[in-house]
């Protein structure tokens, strides 16, 4: 057994124990530390398998932002977690046969998956040059397959609407509640002064290097949500009131810009969401930096929640 | 064994205990944490076809790459929608439980801290 | 002189891997939770330097080894925070009981 090979074998032992444990626990405190441990070492698996994008992806929004949502809510709603009945030993038994086979039917599919596989790969490079980009997946999610990346930025906005009408009416227009305690400790204090700016850098070079190398607008978007997020929980700021105009011109800036640029492409190119040639790279970058102010700002919307106060407080 | 193939058995095994809790948990909390399991388990599988779509120079199909990226972001936005519903059960019925039978109660319990 | 330096690389990584492998003995071993915080935070952020430092020489531009460096800058700041947010918790909750 090769090195690597004894490497992949570990990673994914330990993958499996966190993700048993995340099931398994007691508390779900636990649990959600157990499930931010297993996102970061499921990211060294993307690298691995040679996806260096989508494990910043996984790093930054699967396990850390997620994380984040999942702390405070079970700090918020874990003493309420009613003491269900245990369920019954045929429940348990029903649902590992079920699990089991579709494991099973899953892992067959692996064990006998086409080969030579197919692959797109060779046409996706093929065009890559007339977009001016240099990262294959950039290419796919801004230029090949943009209609796709656009409606995902609307499911984002749809969710923070979501998000905000589960609040009842007399607090809509309101803020939601702050993100940290009243005395935040002064070392959160520190770190949120001193590693915001760090962040936001770190956040913006991610995206612009995304156009020839790993990043883009999904990772570096990420990076200034949690920078957001940490100096609201630091409580250097507030969450904005969500009838503020600023906040739902940044919200639908990424949609928006991407669908009149997809609207002006019948004029500009000849259809539907292309791109004019010879410029396409600055079209593109122009899109991403609305995409990356809107990524930003709905990420730590979702994690505040719902409004809880009413307008005028 | 390639590492394609290791990660899609690992897929595989993830997707069954995510499937396993998401069915046996009834705390919800640790249903969103079981269906994020799940969900990151299939878009390994299709991380997978994409290390497998390597032809000649490139080391990637990129296409089911750009598909998990989207796909991890929805996952993510699920989740807070799924909270926020679990919010709102809670400020209604003073605890979260999916049980119909289960008491409710119309007091204001829930106010967060 | 590359012989050198892969054996500075191997020597100080698995030095850093040492560290890390004492820390986690710390958290698995020690009595009570200040001293088993006050043994990880040292022994991984020793165990990080000496790692990022093995790295430098592999590094593939001046660039790319000062990254790794504001890396290794980035999660001490980072840990340490955590580390005193965690000891103030414990402290408060020892004062409570």
């Amino acid at each position: 057994m090769t090195l690597f090979e004894a490497l992949d074998f570990a990673l994914a032992a330990i993958v499996l124990g966190l993700a048993a444990r995340t099931i398994s626990a007691r508390r779900v405190f636990g649990a959600v530390v157990a499930y931010v441990a297993y996102g970061l070492l499921l990211a060294i698996i993307w690298v691995r398998l040679y996806a260096p994008d989508v494990a910043l992806t996984e790093a930054a929004i699967g396990s850390g932002v997620t994380g984040v949502l999942l702390i405070s809510a079970s700090t918020r709603l874990g003493p309420l977690a009613a003491p269900d009945a245990p369920p019954g030993a045929a429940l348990k038994a029903g649902a590992a046969a079920l699990s089991a086979l579709v494991a099973g039917i899953l892992a067959t599919a692996v064990l006998y998956l086409p080969d030579p596989a197919p692959s797109l790969a060779p046409e996706a490079d093929a065009h890559l040059a007339e977009t001016g980009l240099g990262n294959a997946v950039t290419a796919v999610l801004i230029a090949y397959r943009s209609f796709d990346t656009m409606l995902e930025k609307v499911v984002l906005v749809l969710a923070v609407a979501g998000v905000w009408s589960v609040a009842p009416d007399r607090f809509w227009g309101g803020a939601p509640a702050p993100l940290g305690p009243a005395a935040p400790d002064t070392a959160l204090v520190f770190l949120a002064r001193i590693l915001a700016p760090i962040g936001a850098v770190i956040g913006v070079q991610m995206f612009w290097v995304g156009a020839d190398e790993p990043g883009g607008a999904f990772q570096g978007g990420a990076i200034l949500a949690a920078m957001w997020m940490i100096v609201m929980m630091a409580r250097l700021t507030e969450p904005p009131r969500i009838s503020s105009g600023w906040l739902r011109l940044a919200l639908i800036a990424g949609p928006g810009v991407f669908l009149l640029a997809g609207l002006a492409g019948p004029v500009m190119a000849g259809s539907f969401f292309a791109f004019p040639p010879g410029f396409a790279k600055p079209v593109i970058l122009f899109i991403e930096a609305f995409m990356v102010l809107s990524i930003a700002v709905s990420l730590p919307l979702l994690v505040a929640g719902p409004p809880n106060r009413e307008a005028g407080r | 064994m390639s590492p394609s193939t290791i990660a899609g058995l690992t897929a595989a095994i993830l997707v069954g205990l995510g499937l396993y809790a998401l069915i046996v948990n009834a705390d919800p909390l640790k249903k969103l944490l079981a269906f994020n399991l799940l969900g990151s388990g299939v878009f390994l599988v299709f991380g997978i076809i994409a290390r497998r779509g390597a032809v000649g120079a490139f080391p990637f199909d990129p296409i089911p790459q750009a598909m998990v990226i989207t796909g991890i972001v929805v996952a993510f936005a699920a989740s807070a929608l799924a909270v926020a519903l679990m919010l709102s059960l809670a400020k209604e019925s003073g605890r979260i439980t999916l049980d119909p039978e289960g008491e409710t109660r119309p007091d204001n319990g829930a106010e967060n801290a | 002189m590359s012989v050198v330096l892969d054996l500075f690389t191997v020597l100080a990584v698995g030095l850093g891997v040492f560290f890390f492998l004492a820390g986690t003995v710390a958290l698995l071993r020690f009595p009570d939770s200040l001293s088993r915080l006050h043994g990880l935070t040292k022994a991984d952020n020793l165990g990080l330097g000496l790692v990022v430092l093995g790295l430098i020489p592999r590094a593939s531009s001046p660039l790319a080894a000062l990254k790794l460096i504001v890396l290794w800058a980035l999660v001490q700041l980072g840990s340490a925070t955590v580390a005193q947010m965690i000891g103030s918790a414990l402290r408060r909750r020892e004062e409570i009981e």
